[in-house]
């Protein structure tokens, strides 16, 4: 299975802009399925981007984040080659990482 | 004498050629007239650019679209699909095995018709018949798996200006002329037909949404609509059209609405195929 995450990572002047899309359910824990049970809450807990050893960006989540979340940002340093970690961990302890070069 | 028999032949023939012709449906003067209506009634819009949809009419949606684009939501999707395409069936065969150019880049040739059984066929339909061949079952026509192959099969032929024929058959004559009438009939409690949003009002707000216009409205098939958080086939679009105006759905891939799609197609024929599809 492919990863659940896609970033792209754009070093410009100072700053590196990031974007990320990443796969993941997100249920809230209030919608019901189709036999009218609750779907129990399955959401992303903690999201982070590591850079040179330096997180520089962490998120912590909860159950009113969308489905397939989005993120885009963009932080001051970076460089073309470096490596850029980013992970995720969800309520359930499952949890994926993917690291990409910064371009 | 004996020239008598190919004379009237001769007379046979030409005498036929004018009546087929009369029966009153000329699919391309047709195809013609759909496309200058949209052109006339846009006339700043690219023809190449109806395929957008709604984006094609409304600036600021178009520019959250352009930057959505850079990181389509239907990826994921995309991806499934491009794997589900590739793995074998039970017995080894391929669903490339089923599809001319091994399925690769045909997408705007479908929906076609099938001499053979008298059908129109949809590529839907085509990925389902090929897996019941192969003794696989039928895979929903809503659900996420047909969204997905139906993506990737799509990508494969993205640009390619869409390319449906309708073959000298009267059936085919006739399934066509069934889907217009579908197209322009009004129904449920709303009293719409699929031309009251889609050729009446294209680029009306519709609350919130932006409707599309339907030139060109399923090269863009099938879409990952924001609405629905997920990807949606071509039959999940008229299923759901049919109710938002309080009708009742008929079965996917009923045959009228194979019927539609073939209709819709025609009439969006030399547009290029822009699917998998964002939509708001």
């Amino acid at each position: 299975m492919a990863s659940s995450i896609r970033v792209r990572a754009i070093a410009k002047n100072e700053t590196t802009e990031v974007q990320t899309l990443i796969q993941h359910p997100m249920d809230s824990g209030f919608v019901k399925d189709d036999k009218g049970d609750f779907i129990p809450a399955h959401y992303i807990k903690e999201l982070t981007f590591e850079h040179g050893g330096r997180m520089v960006f962490v998120a912590d989540w909860g159950t009113a984040i969308s489905k397939d979340p989005y993120v885009k940002f963009a932080f001051q340093g970076g460089a073309k080659g470096d490596d850029l970690k980013v992970s995720w961990i969800d309520n359930k302890g499952a949890t994926d990482t993917v690291t990409v070069k910064i371009q | 004498m004996r020239f008598w028999p190919a004379l009237i032949m001769l007379l046979a023939l030409s005498a036929a050629s004018p009546s087929r012709a009369a029966e009153g449906t000329d699919p391309a003067a047709d195809a013609r007239a759909f496309r200058d209506y949209f052109f006339k009634k846009f006339p700043d819009v690219r023809p190449d650019d109806f395929v957008n949809g709604p984006y094609a009419l409304d600036k600021d949606m178009r520019r959250q679209w352009e930057e959505k684009e850079q990181f389509p939501p239907y990826e994921f999707s995309l991806e499934m699909g491009k794997e589900l395409f590739a793995k074998p069936f039970a017995n080894g065969k391929h669903y490339a095995d089923c599809f001319p150019g091994q399925g690769i880049g045909v997408r705007q040739t479908y929906p076609r018709f099938d001499e053979a059984s008298g059908q129109v066929v949809t590529l839907e339909l085509a990925l389902n018949q090929c897996r019941e061949t192969h003794g696989e079952a039928a895979l929903s026509y809503v659900g996420e798996d047909m969204a997905a192959l139906t993506a990737y099969m799509a990508f494969t032929s993205r640009g390619k200006p869409f390319d449906i024929e309708i073959p000298d058959d009267p059936r085919a004559r006739q399934a066509y002329e069934d889907g217009k009438r579908y197209f322009y009939t009004r129904r449920g409690q709303l009293n719409f037909s699929c031309a009251t949003c889609h050729v009446q009002n294209p680029g009306e707000r519709l609350r919130a949404e932006v409707l599309a216009p339907a030139l060109g409205i399923l090269n863009a098939m099938p879409i990952y609509r924001s609405e629905w958080g997920g990807m949606g086939t071509i039959s999940r679009r008229f299923v759901t059209c049919n109710s938002q105006v309080r009708g009742v759905p008929l079965e996917p891939q009923s045959e009228e609405y194979r019927d539609l799609e073939y209709f819709l197609s025609y009439v969006s024929n030399g547009l290029p195929i822009s699917g998998p599809g964002a939509r708001p």
